[in-house]
């Protein structure tokens, strides 16, 4: 049901926040013969066009990930750094990282700092040279690298860093290629710079002047030990985003897709988060006003290099897609 | 329900006469003797059919928490004092009824836009807080209110959820109420007395009195008690549940309750199938602290009918924990009339 | 209606930040009989268009928002308890012992609870309570509740406005249906009033959230002139004067960058010209109003902001005087009877 090697390629392939070319390559080349047209804008946001004569419906998830960004190299060669998107630092001590060039390096931290809380500050990369300029013939300040961690994959779940949001790519290239009739004037948009605060969201629905918007996106399944904020949790199916820091759902699109999860038997939560930015904060609020909603994944462990999502869920989350898409 | 006209009726402690005439209203035809006492409490005596020489007493009291205003500053805002344990949280963004005429006023606060980052988790203080009527200066103010008025919540009683009530006052017009219940029942066997008591919530005033004069040999107070039923705690430091009965007091802050009395009321609670539990907390107090000790003393049970919120402007009780309090209290009198013969 | 039943009326109706559909309906009916077109856009803004009485083209818009801050349903425990989240800044403080409706598929009533005094210790009594240790009691078990309500439903604090000495009244969702109500007044008083340019109510959404409404309403209709009408801080004891607008003293005129400034003489002269009482309110930075989503939209739009005193901002006893409405109303009205076309304006600001 689901395309492995396909999600782990595009789980896999480089691309931080600001340089998302390959990843924008790999999914063109999976796309272009099922859409009209391809386009890609000044911030780089892909823009997958498939004409209708009705509603001008687009739906996107952001395709850069997590990553960090070199800002200084000591004598003996170790980087420091800093992160672009939000993560917390304490996640990354002893995680690998790779650079675009394929060098990898692992994070540690100043072990014998008195203070408790481990900062950015604290951190440093060490790639296994031995003193700057062995460094510097390898990486340069202002290179991006990211969380480097083994895909794996079981009968039920996934394990990979960049679910978020490549899960959500992901379901819009498999929504994509199994387009159906739909009466809705379709925009796929794969964004830029989401996890530096929805920028690309915000001048692709300024471009396409949408109607109706849907962000697929990942969120947080509070659903381990001790946890017990709010209710997601893996297994129980796509989430429907009710309201989070940056935007509230719009109530005829929630109504919407309540109807649809019941009359198509698709498992679902409901969520009210606190979590930050998402496109939708963007998005619902260009030119005109744009009615949005998100739908998402449950993820357990967002914004680390082992992120956990269920294939049932992600089914689900196809599912509820494809039927929106379809209902008209 | 008569608790609906019991609990909109105003009595902060030491001004219970509203709900003094309207307690006295309801009880006159059913009650063999009634009298009022030289500080406000009701007392009433009701004959059964048959005799007993035990004096048995059941009490609640008709006063409520409340504010009183202590003074009226020159731009016409009433300043004032708790009456009784209010918590001073639940004061911010309400409505208020001040004195006879009932007057409306509101207590607002500072802006939470205004508000610096460390009072933002910072309870506001008493001396802090004012009632606003409308007025812009003490002379208005003066002319709609003095030092001195009452005031109390401004809520309404509904029945709401699954068989529950809402209203403010509930601890103890519940109490009231049930007693009300009893003494117009006809078909109770044996005598009894009954007490509505005035400030208890400032100190049990109103018992010793009442204790003096009737001289109980036996001593039943009826309450609105402590309900906390917040998700995830372990159930022992749970007070009272609502919905399972009862509460059957064990120790309190002024009482060790008699043992023999406490263990014949669950006994027949179990006999007739009426839910019960213990209420699991030393915390707070009643009218069996006076009680128990006045004169030469007299044995004290206390059934409480659960109630969440206590002394806010709006508690809750169920009406199944209401009528299981009663009905126990039905029971219970034949059963210790009884056995004395 | 009599201006005082509309407040009572508006403020008394519940829509929190999202859920301004409620309110849709209480909103038209009040407005339909007085201009020529009424629109509900995509994010639920109302728009009221009013014709000139000539021909122009030159369009006003005036802006109050509709929603309310309030709550919403994110957790259902397992003894039915309700878990919340707010929506928009409430204020923890003003929660504890509230009554609120919960509007799932009916609309429940509900108590928020908290653990009593008599269980905390002294030091614990001085905090403030914080939202997670909050239940809302709705009488209801876990399966009875869930027939009901959902997560994701709306909260309302629950309060029925009352009305105070002097004309005062304080009720919930004042700040900023006071603003509305102010539109509606205006609207009234412009069935008599000759106008030589378009205006636009426009009642907006999402205020108190993201300001998304102000921003969509401002590109549909692109005016010429804006004009928000939000709450200021009505002076109470313990607040500064200079943070502050006195009761019954007339509206607020916002004095900052985010205003325009020939704009705001004009109506100045006005109220002196016409002994309407009026006073200033210096703000420097953004107004945190509409006044803001209004000015930076599409190339920019000279606004202006007029606040109405209200006291205890963002609790459920928000309290506002009549006579402070009707000078607002006054005021604005006649600015839009002496404003004359398009140049004349547009000269005013060159000469700045």
């Amino acid at each position: 049901m689901i395309d492995s090697n396909l999600l782990k390629n595009m789980v896999s392939i480089y691309g931080p926040s600001s340089r998302e070319e390959r990843i924008r390559n790999l999914i063109i080349k999976e796309i272009e013969e099922y859409v009209d047209e391809i386009k890609i804008d000044q911030l780089g946001n892909l823009i997958a066009h498939k004409a209708g004569c009705g509603d001008k419906l687009m739906i996107s998830a952001n395709m850069d990930q997590l990553g960090f960004i070199v800002i200084d190299i000591d004598e003996k060669g170790f980087i420091r750094f800093t992160n672009i998107g939000k993560c917390e630092p304490i996640h990354l001590i002893g995680q690998r990282v790779q650079f675009e060039n394929g060098i990898k390096g692992v994070i540690f931290y100043e072990e014998n700092s008195t203070e408790n809380k481990i900062t950015f500050e604290k951190l440093y990369i060490d790639i296994g040279s031995n003193k700057k300029e062995d460094t510097l013939s390898k990486v340069n300040i202002g290179d991006i690298c990211i969380l480097a961690n083994e895909y794996i994959e079981n009968e039920i779940t996934i394990i990979s860093p960049n679910l978020d949001d490549r899960l959500g790519c992901y379901i819009l290239v498999e929504v994509i290629k199994n387009l159906n009739n739909t009466e809705y004037d379709l925009y796929f948009v794969f964004t830029t710079q989401g996890k530096v605060g929805a920028r690309g969201a915000k001048t692709a629905a300024f471009s396409i002047e949408p109607d109706i918007s849907l962000v697929i996106d990942v969120n947080r399944a509070r659903d381990t030990p001790k946890q017990e904020r709010s209710n997601v949790k893996l297994f129980n199916g796509v989430t429907i985003d009710i309201m989070n820091n940056s935007y509230i759902t719009h109530s005829e699109i929630k109504n919407t897709l309540l109807d649809l999860v019941v009359k198509n038997n698709i498992k679902y939560q409901l969520e009210v988060s606190d979590d930050d930015i998402t496109d939708a904060g963007s998005i619902h609020l260009s030119k005109y006003g744009v009615k949005t909603t998100v739908v998402s994944i449950p993820c357990r462990y967002v914004h680390t290099s082992s992120e956990i999502a269920t294939k049932e869920d992600i089914i689900m989350c196809l599912k509820l897609i494809n039927s929106f898409i379809g209902k008209l | 329900m008569l608790l609906e006209k019991l609990t909109l009726a105003n009595g902060v402690s030491g001004n219970e006469k509203e709900v003094r005439n309207l307690i006295y209203k309801e009880i006159i035809d059913f009650a063999d003797y009634i009298k009022i006492d030289k500080i406000g409490n009701i007392i009433a005596y009701k004959k059964g059919k048959k005799k007993t020489d035990k004096k048995i007493l059941f009490i609640a009291h008709m006063d409520e928490v409340g504010l009183i205003v202590t003074d009226i500053d020159e731009n016409g805002f009433l300043k004032f004092s708790t009456v009784g344990g209010v918590d001073k949280r639940v004061l911010v963004s309400k409505t208020v009824k001040i004195g006879e005429n009932k007057i409306p006023g509101v207590i607002g606060s500072k802006p939470i836009h205004l508000q610096k980052k460390s009072e933002r988790n910072e309870a506001f203080e008493l001396e802090d807080l004012y009632i606003d009527i409308g007025v812009d200066s003490r002379t208005d103010a003066e002319i709609k209110v003095n030092i001195g008025d009452y005031v109390a919540f401004d809520t309404k009683y509904e029945e709401f959820g699954n068989g529950c009530i809402k209203a403010k006052a509930l601890d103890d017009r519940v109490g009231c109420s049930i007693l009300i219940d009893l003494i117009k029942d006809e078909n109770i066997e044996y005598d009894f007395y009954v007490a509505f008591s005035v400030m208890e919530e400032i100190g049990l005033v109103g018992a010793g009195p009442v204790a003096f004069n009737v001289k109980p040999d036996i001593c039943v107070i009826v309450e609105g008690t402590l309900c906390y039923e917040m998700p995830n705690l372990d159930s022992h430091l749970m007070p009272t549940r609502l919905g399972y009965g009862p509460a059957i007091s064990l120790i309190d802050r002024h009482t060790l309750y008699d043992f023999e009395l406490r263990e014949k009321t669950v006994s027949l609670a179990k006999q007739h199938n009426i839910p019960y539990q213990y209420r699991k907390t030393s915390s707070g107090g009643n009218d069996a602290g006076e009680i128990q000790v006045s004169g030469e003393g007299a044995k004290v049970l206390a059934l409480s009918v659960p109630t969440r919120n206590i002394h806010s402007s709006s508690s809750i009780i169920k009406k199944d924990d209401y009528f299981n309090t009663l009905s126990l209290i039905k029971y219970l009198i034949p059963s210790i009339c009884k056995e004395d013969k | 209606m009599e201006t005082k039943d509309a407040l009572v009326l508006l403020a008394n109706s519940n829509g929190v930040s999202g859920q301004e559909n409620n309110l849709h309906k209480v909103i038209i009916e009040l407005f339909e009989s007085l201009v020529d077109e009424v629109e509900v856009d995509s994010l639920g803004n109302l728009i009221f268009y009013k014709k000139s009485t000539n021909k122009s083209d030159f369009k006003l818009m005036l802006a109050a928002h509709m929603d309310e801050i309030g709550l919403i349903v994110n957790k259902i425990e397992e003894n039915g308890f309700l878990r919340f989240s707010e929506v928009g800044g409430i204020d923890k403080k003003t929660l504890v012992g509230q009554e609120v409706l919960v509007h799932g598929k009916e609309t429940i009533l509900g108590i928020i609870g908290t653990k009593p005094p008599h269980m905390m210790s002294n030091e614990e009594q001085e905090k403030s309570i914080k939202i997670e240790d909050m239940i809302i009691d709705t009488g209801f078990n876990k399966e009875e509740v869930e027939k009901i309500v959902k997560i994701g439903d709306f909260i309302t604090i629950r309060r029925e406005a009352i009305v105070l000495e002097n004309e005062r009244i304080s009720g919930k969702s004042m700040d900023d249906r006071v603003g509305v109500v102010v539109l509606y007044d205006i609207a009234k008083r412009l069935q008599t009033l000759k106008h030589n340019i378009d205006v636009y109510f426009v009642c907006t959404v999402q205020e108190e959230l993201t300001m998304s409404g102000g921003m969509t309403s401002t590109y549909k209709i692109n005016p010429d002139i804006g004009i928000a009408i939000d709450v200021g801080f009505g002076y109470t004891p313990e607040l500064k004067r200079n943070q502050t607008l006195l009761m019954g003293h007339g509206p607020g005129i916002a004095l900052g960058g985010n205003i325009d400034s020939s704009l705001r003489n004009k109506i100045i002269n006005i109220a002196k010209e016409l002994n309407i009482p009026y006073q200033i309110n210096v703000v420097p930075g953004q107004t945190g109003t509409d006044a803001r989503s209004i000015q930076i939209t599409r190339e920019g739009i000279p606004t202006l902001l007029i606040s109405i005193p209200l006291r205890y901002m963002h609790t459920s006893v928000e309290l506002v005087d009549l006579k402070d409405v009707s000078f607002t109303s006054i005021l604005i009205s006649e600015f839009i009877r002496t404003i004359g076309n398009k140049p004349e304006v547009i000269n005013d600001i060159v000469e700045e």
